[in-house]
């Protein structure tokens, strides 16, 4: 008997293909919009086209007027149900219908729901508001100022606009570090606002059955078990009547978390209009009201010896949250995980000191493909990293190098309290410059420059914490951070499995089974992965934040191992021998003095359901509720070249490298994607994608003609490499992987745009470093900051 | 199209006018009453269900709404269901014959072209009209060719790497 090959049946490890694909290749995957249920009308959202103004009064009776309109929306309306207003992921309130005023361009202000999504669009136009203009606040300096009008003054006590203070770390030993130091280095950072933008927009069909009391809710949620205890109290709905599906998604990357007033809108008019109500957004209405990401400043320091060895670090951040607090964070954390930062750097002393704002722009703050604000902490590390560099005069390889946590470190506790357990820094570093050729590059730089060309090479290496819990450290209001799975083995030995995770794109259909595979030796093929469903699916926390491998993942492979165990019962039964003289090898049991006398997980399947020992229940199935006992810690390194035109500031890439240590790779076809589509998102933030305003709080940077996006033509091509350090408490070794990219790789863009300046005595260009700015940087010799193209004085 | 009954719930509006277009649509004939101002994509996914085809920004940008009209890619969220009266309009549902899949659709599976799905369609009808004209492109080719349409999941790479898997079989076929 010839032992399974792991990789022919779709193990870990295999780049299997993919087996959703089969329905997107053929144009039948079935998205929000593509729900049809019978009998069911159409909303559309009337939005604000102001930034601030009171609403003085709001005329509806001419949409009524109009042939198929069936219901109409307003705040009032919501207010005499309690549900003009619901509590967001920060405990903040945000509303769902304004009623006093609005507070972002794009709010919510009526709902028409009609025969189709035309008359409902008509409907809209037909509605009349009259607003009264208040002054606008777009930025947290204007916010701040003495005389800045209130935003928030529905709540109870707010007397400023401060929506949040917070600090973390050693502020006494930090400000001891930086006195005993040789060289301190500074830097003034902005991240600017960004939109995660995928492609397919939020909507939702809500389906309220009165006859039986139910509610059914198509959702696009990444996180359909939030969304039904969030619904639950709400709309004060017993949970178990609420069904929310979210079907084949479009695209997450952290816009599809929150809960949006448009969701809660279709339930209220499935009730009111006894049918079931469909919402699919606009562009528009996704890119100017819901989540975005980032819109941070940092005023950052890098207390260093001379010789380079930092001594602590000090970061000051200011963040603008837009009209609500709705960053979507763990509830211990009110900047996200920023205090990440440096988390693979060995500093002695760290503190952080983070203030929040309210503004007339809006709410969101999620996690766009990132841990809760880790994409911002990296990005600004490492800015910092390669001042600090130049500062004190030690090459930027080196002077990481000399700085990181090192090998035989783990586990490291790092100065802000994270507990970092394993890493190969140095390694990947080294493949990463050998791979970009680091000491020719240099010589060819000097070269170029004697024929005026300008060629520059950024580094960006960081771990990051992927996949919250642990639960003691991680709840989203209150409910733990773990995930669950549960493995149904069905008498033939084939299987389904169901998660509390929710793929939008990243293959759970294609790898959970093959961790499956792996512990249990059934082929991929055979196990049909589901997920979405919380009528069927166990209680999950979603996939956001990298979360899926580290958290439902695991729980895979503990659901797998409970089978296993059963499993061995009853091939010891089988085998009529005692469970001590079984042993396992892929895929069959053998007795151990005998080991060509042995069963399959197969045939142990068909016996869990028609000879089973006396005693033992039958079935052959089980569930895992996994809290992992601490983060995964992938490691990354990213290395760029560029060369930027000195007379239009255009920069090129010129070889872009990554090295990925993401532990254990399930399908590296797949992880390997997930890397490529980050770097197109970290060279976008880098390069163009930027959501700005204008002094009267219009949103720049409301549809794709303005929100730039790269094409397959601007976008470089990626040389990937693999370092494997496996996650030491993770049970199959992986950590996450689908944000390292976009969260490490914007800095390695511009840094080697900041190299290549270094001679001009540019210091800094903030994002996105558009070639005009580049151009103005070289032309007038001065740093640019702040997003384009409002400009305060404080920046 | 017809049935044995179709029941208006409300008197339709007087004043709204229609107009009888025929299109053929994946090689049917179609015959349906619209709306002059009803788009392509909308008239492709409603009308006649053909739910492949998606929309994704409104303003001809992303191109997942892309489909071949007489052969030649449009961005159906930008042309009127009207203006297809007589012409022939290809979809991503008329790519695979029966149960046959078309190179295209191998080339984006086997070479992960494709992670959330969601311009898929478009980016493969795109594909269609590029190697139609262009049988043996370069990656140049491929990525200028692709330009007009958007994908946030795979950073493009391997959707060229799925177009030259596909150019590669249609030219030994």
């Amino acid at each position: 008997m010839t032992a399974l090959d792991e990789i022919k049946i779709g193990g870990i490890g295999a780049s299997r293909l993919r087996v959703e694909d089969d329905r997107f290749i053929r144009g039948k995957g079935g998205y929000i919009d593509d729900v049809v249920l019978p009998g069911m009308l159409h909303m559309e959202i009337l939005r604000s086209p102001l930034a601030h103004a009171r609403i003085v009064s709001i005329d509806v009776s001419k949409a009524w007027q109009i042939p198929g309109v069936r219901q109409v929306l307003t705040g009032e309306m919501m207010e005499t149900r309690n549900l003009a207003w619901m509590p967001t992921l920060s405990y903040d309130t945000q509303a769902v219908l304004a009623t006093d005023k609005v507070r972002f361009q794009g709010q919510e202000v009526c709902c028409v729901i009609a025969d189709d999504p035309y008359i409902a669009r008509d409907g809209c136009d037909a509605i009349t508001v009259e607003y009264e203009p208040l002054p606008p606040i777009v930025n947290p300096y204007q916010a701040m100022e003495p005389d800045a009008p209130i935003i928030r003054d529905d709540k109870l006590g707010q007397v400023d606009n401060l929506c949040m203070t917070w600090e973390v770390g050693d502020k006494e030993g930090t400000d001891r570090q930086f006195a005993k130091a040789d060289v301190i280095s500074k830097l003034h950072l902005h991240y600017p606002r960004s939109h995660p933008s995928p492609i397919e927009c939020c909507g939702s069909v809500a389906d309220f059955n009165r006859s039986t009391s139910k509610l059914t809710v198509y959702m696009t949620t990444q996180a359909p078990h939030i969304i039904r205890a969030a619904v639950a109290l709400v709309a004060e709905l017993p949970e178990h009547m609420i069904r929310i599906i979210s079907p084949d998604i479009g695209g997450g990357f952290g816009n599809k978390v929150p809960v949006y007033p448009g969701y809660v809108c279709s339930i209220l008019a499935s009730i009111l209009c006894e049918a079931p109500v469909k919402w699919i957004e606009d562009k528009t209405g996704n890119l100017i009201s819901t989540g975005f990401g980032r819109d941070i400043y940092l005023d950052g320091e890098v207390a260093m010896r001379k010789d380079g060895k930092i001594l602590g670090v000090r970061m000051y951040t200011t963040s603008d949250h837009g009209g609500f607090f709705s960053d979507a964070q763990p509830s211990k954390f009110k900047i996200g995980l920023m205090h990440s930062a440096f988390a693979c750097y060995d500093i002695p002393n760290t503190y952080m000191g983070a203030r929040g704002y309210y503004t007339n722009k809006a709410p969101g703050g999620v996690a766009y493909r990132c841990s809760f604000r880790v994409t911002e902490a990296m990005f600004f590390q490492e800015r910092m990293i390669q001042a600090a560099a130049d500062d004190v005069g030690v090459d930027q390889a080196e002077f990481r190098r000399m700085n990181f946590v090192k090998d035989d470190d783990f586990p490291y506790r790092t100065a802000w309290g994270f507990l970092t357990d394993s890493g190969q820094y140095g390694k990947c570093l080294d493949v990463g410059l050998k791979a970009i050729g680091y000491d020719d590059f240099q010589v060819q730089k000097a070269e170029a420059k004697k024929r005026g060309r300008i060629l520059g090479l950024g580094i960006s290496t960081m771990t990051e914490p992927l996949g919250a819990g642990n639960s003691r450290e991680y709840d989203i209001l209150g409910i733990k951070m773990f995930d669950s799975a549960e493995l149904r083995v069905h008498m033939t030995g084939k299987a389904i499995l169901r998660t509390g995770a929710r793929t939008q794109g990243q293959g759970h259909e294609t790898t959970w089974a093959q961790i499956v595979t792996h512990e249990l030796g059934i082929p991929a093929e055979d196990i049909l992965v589901e997920e979405g469903d919380t009528d069927t699916a166990p209680f999950g926390m979603g996939t956001y934040a990298s979360r899926s491998t580290p958290v439902a993942g695991a729980a895979v492979a503990m659901a797998s191992r409970k089978v296993k165990a059963k499993a061995r019962k009853l091939a010891a039964h089988l085998l009529e021998v005692s469970e001590e003289d079984v042993e396992w090898e892929l895929g069959r049991f053998y007795v151990r003095s005998s080991p060509d006398r042995g069963v399959t997980i197969q045939e142990c399947a068909m016996a869990a359901y028609s000879n089973m020992p006396d005693g033992m229940e039958p079935g052959l199935e089980n569930i895992s509720y996994y809290d992992p006992p601490n983060l995964t810690w992938p490691f990354a390194c990213y290395i760029c070249t560029v060369e930027i035109d000195p007379d239009t500031g255009v920069w090129d890439v010129l070889h872009f490298v990554g090295v990925d240590d993401c532990g254990v790779r399930i399908n590296p076809m797949i992880v390997e994607g997930q890397i490529m589509g980050g770097l197109t998102e970290a060279y976008a933030m880098a390069n163009m994608q930027f959501i700005t305003f204008d002094a009267e709080g219009n949103c720049v940077g409301s549809n794709y003609m303005d929100y730039l996006l790269p094409t397959a033509w601007e976008t470089p091509g990626w040389e990937l490499h693999e370092v494997c350090t496996p996650c030491p408490h993770h049970p199959i070794g992986a950590k996450g992987i689908g944000e390292c990219a976009a969260v490490g790789g914007p800095a390695a863009f511009v840094n080697a745009v900041m190299d290549a300046l270094k001679d001009y005595g540019i210091r800094n260009i903030d994002m996105p470093v558009l070639p005009d700015r580049v151009w103005e940087a070289i032309t007038y010799g001065h740093d640019i900051d702040g997003s384009p193209p409002v400009k305060t004085d404080a920046e | 199209m017809t049935s044995l009954y179709e029941e208006f719930r409300d008197p339709p509006a007087a004043n709204v006018p229609t107009r009888r277009i025929q299109v053929y649509v994946n090689g049917e004939r179609r015959t349906v009453e619209v709306e002059p101002r009803l788009l392509l994509a909308h008239f492709l996914r409603q009308a006649l269900k053909l739910t492949g085809t998606h929309t994704g920004c409104d303003t001809t940008n992303c191109g997942c709404c892309t489909v071949l009209l007489d052969g030649l890619p449009v961005k159906s969220c930008t042309v009127f269901a009207v203006q297809c009266d007589g012409r022939q309009v290809q979809t991503v549902e008329g790519l695979a014959l029966a149960s046959e899949l078309h190179p295209i659709q191998e080339g984006f599976k086997d070479e992960h072209g494709l992670q959330c799905g969601f311009c898929t369609p478009g980016m493969m009808m795109a594909s269609k009209a590029l190697l139609a004209e262009n049988p043996n492109p370069t990656e140049e080719d491929i990525r200028w060719g692709l330009s007009g349409n958007l994908c946030r999941c795979t950073g493009y790479q391997n959707i060229v790497k799925s177009v030259l898997w596909a150019a590669e079989k249609m030219r030994n076929q």
